[in-house]
């Protein structure tokens, strides 16, 4: 008996699995340094040569949380004892806590901002995709080129009559203004990649569940959309992945409201230029959720990723 | 229980015309199989008796009562679905049970009937199971019990053997024919395979390009064709034509494809010189040294108690169905004799049978012939 061509032990799979691990590190090692950068202190950040092992700290998420004001080394003498590590590491630095930055709020931006669309995109995408799927819509073709042709340039260059259109309808740095603006881009990709899924759905369910004594909305509901899940999740990933690291609009839209962490991250800036420390843990943390949400939808990702290449 | 009917039901998809003007009657606890290749028209005959197309014009009545603008909810009708249509993301239970949670019936309700559903299917040990690991015969039986459970006015059902293999496909004609007579539901069945509907039905029409050619019991479907179309579609091998020129006149007992003089059940109607063909099912040839009509043997199908012999005659190829003792040797010429009261005479034109005694066993000429024979 003959081993199959890609049975494991093969040369093969081993070249395979080889170019798969030196991709995995290409791709992962730019991640462990900023997460590493978080935990070095400013001068072990820009040191030359660089340190790949550095004496830990957490300064950089410190600088990140607060504002600080430098004073003179009388000044801190004369204050009384400090009452955690967080001022007794401030002060080390000759430095005492002014108040909290603004990186809770441009969190919350950001969730907002991400979520808000995603589901907006997710869910005009589905309904609009049902229609296009099962009904016979007139002109459905040309709808369909349509709604891609939106995707068809850079969304940034329409960026200028945007922030003018924006500026008079009163939507700069406003939530419901980045929601809306996000949810227009997503939304065409939405509806093609939920076409496609519901396009794999057999008709037949639905025809049934109407014979049984469902309404249409009820079929919808109660039997194309738990079948849908899989192409659901996929392409909420997609859309959310977009609005979270969307930069230039952010950047051009937004600037204390509304502003969301990517056009905040790269101006974190510390005494005598950008504090690298505290930008590494800006990004770590604006890394999170979006892994979390990823990790959560994994099998559904995979699925939808091949979802229609593989005859069941 | 109801009677079905459709009244000059048309159905176009934009150019395309599904279904021409069909008028059927479907009796009340009949087996109706509806016969067809695909693009025939009859799915989607079936799709508008269940509300799930709407007919562009024509009326669609069930005991007698309109609905054909009803929805599908709303008609008390069972569909059994090709794929099965099986929830895939329900167990065996809740699939079998979902049209009575639909119709709002209560919970100690949904379980004793679908335990007594799935008791006559014999499933009632998958309840638990997930659809997705069953076998096609036991989806297919989920299938049915879904459609049987809410004891609906009648079964539609498109093809529900097509996936499965010829062997389970026997079985299942056998188990839905049963469940049928036990039941008395009027069914309605589309199929394109002839097996299925001459085992099952009680009455078949046979459709093509949007039109019912004929409707009625298998054996005078297959006996009795209306048209070539139907002479063609049924039987394997299906009927043989044999094709000449010629004139026929009410009252005329043969014909005469070339110069051979072949006797024809008594004809009905006059028909002024034309192409005609004479339909001869493979089973009516038999091999005779003294038949006028002779032909060339080009080759011989070994069926067991049978053989289907091809031979080249001056008017087309023949099947010939045989038995098997008989020594057939390629090349040889044999003379082939028709059985003559099994024989149909079409219109080769228009593809319409010639009336004749064989058709119209119950008209006057038929009757008078019969008593001039008999003395």
């Amino acid at each position: 008996m003959s081993a199959p061509a890609s049975a494991p032990g093969t040369w093969g799979t081993r070249l395979a699995a080889l170019a798969v691990i030196l991709y995995a590190v290409v791709t992962i090692a730019p991640l462990l340094w900023i997460v590493q950068t978080g935990f070095k202190t400013p001068s072990d950040a820009i040191a030359y040569p660089p340190k790949v092992f550095a004496e830990p700290s957490l300064e950089g998420y410190v600088n990140l949380f607060t504002t600080r004001s430098r004073q003179t080394e009388e000044y801190i003498a004369g204050l009384p004892p400090p009452d955690s590590w967080v001022e007794r590491l401030v002060r080390s630095r000759n430095m005492v806590i002014a108040g909290p930055s603004k990186v809770g709020e441009r969190f919350v931006n950001s969730l907002i901002v991400g979520f808000g669309s995603t589901f907006l995109a997710v869910f005009l995408g589905t309904l609009a995709a049902y229609a296009f799927s099962r009904f016979r819509v007139p002109l459905k073709d040309d709808l369909m080129f349509f709604i891609l042709s939106t995707r068809m340039m850079p969304p940034i260059a329409v960026a200028i009559p945007i922030y003018l259109m924006y500026r008079e309808l009163g939507l700069t740095d406003t939530h419901l203004g980045m929601i809306l603006l996000y949810t227009a881009v997503n939304v065409s990709l939405a509806v093609w990649l939920l076409k496609g899924f519901i396009d794999e759905i057999p008709r037949e369910y639905e025809e049934a569940a109407l014979i049984d004594g469902y309404s249409r909305l009820a079929a919808f509901r109660k039997v194309v959309l738990p079948q849908a899940a899989t192409g659901i999740a996929a392409t909420a990933i997609f859309c959310l992945i977009f609005a979270w690291n969307e930069y230039a609009f952010a950047v051009l839209l937004t600037s204390g409201e509304a502003q969301t962490m990517p056009p905040f991250i790269p101006f974190i800036i510390g005494e005598g230029g950008q504090d690298w420390p505290a930008v590494a843990a800006a990004t770590t943390l604006f890394l999170i959720p979006i892994v979390v949400f990823t990790v959560l939808l994994r099998k559904h990702l995979l699925r939808g990723i091949t979802f229609g290449a593989v005859r069941r | 229980m109801a009677e079905i009917r459709i009244e000059h039901v048309r159905k176009e998809f934009g150019s395309f015309i599904a279904v021409q003007d069909s008028t059927l009657t479907i009796g009340d606890g009949t087996f109706f199989v509806m016969l067809g290749p695909s693009g025939c028209g009859k799915t989607t005959t079936l799709r508008m008796i269940a509300g799930l197309e709407l007919p562009t014009s024509g009326r669609i009545l069930l005991d007698g009562e309109d609905v054909t603008m009803r929805r599908a909810a709303a008609r008390d009708i069972a569909f059994v679905f090709q794929m099965y249509a099986l929830y895939p993301h329900m167990n065996v239970r809740r699939n079998i049970g979902f049209p009575l949670v639909c119709q709002g019936v209560g919970r100690a309700e949904v379980r004793r009937r679908v335990e007594e559903t799935a008791r006559l299917l014999r499933i009632d040990h998958l309840l638990d199971r997930p659809v997705s690991g069953l076998s096609g015969g036991d989806r297919q039986r989920v299938a049915l019990g879904r459609a049987i459970v809410r004891r609906p006015k009648a079964f539609l059902m498109d093809e529900p053997l097509g996936a499965l293999d010829t062997e389970f496909r026997h079985l299942m004609c056998g188990e839905l024919r049963d469940l049928h007579d036990r039941l008395g539901a009027t069914t309605v069945y589309v199929t394109h395979d002839q097996m299925e509907a001459m085992s099952m039905a009680d009455r078949i029409a046979v459709m093509n390009h949007g039109i019912v050619e004929q409707v009625g019991p298998p054996q005078e479907i297959y006996d009795r064709p209306a048209t070539m179309y139907v002479a063609d579609f049924l039987g394997s091998p299906p009927m043989n034509f044999l094709t000449f020129e010629g004139a026929v006149r009410r009252g005329d007992r043969q014909v005469r494809p070339g110069g051979a003089l072949v006797a024809v059940p008594e004809l009905h109607e006059d028909r002024p010189p034309g192409p005609l063909a004479l339909g001869v099912r493979p089973e009516h040839i038999r091999f005779a040294d003294d038949a006028p009509l002779r032909g060339r043997v080009l080759g011989a199908e070994y069926m067991g108690t049978t053989q289907i012999v091809t031979v080249e005659t001056a008017h087309g190829t023949v099947k010939a169905r045989i038995p098997s003792g008989r020594d057939v040797r390629t090349g040889e010429t044999v003379g082939l004799a028709l059985r003559p009261d099994g024989l149909s005479l079409f219109d080769a034109a228009t593809g319409r049978v010639l009336r004749s005694a064989l058709h119209e066993p119950d008209h006057p000429d038929t009757r008078r012939a019969a008593e001039v024979r008999h003395g």
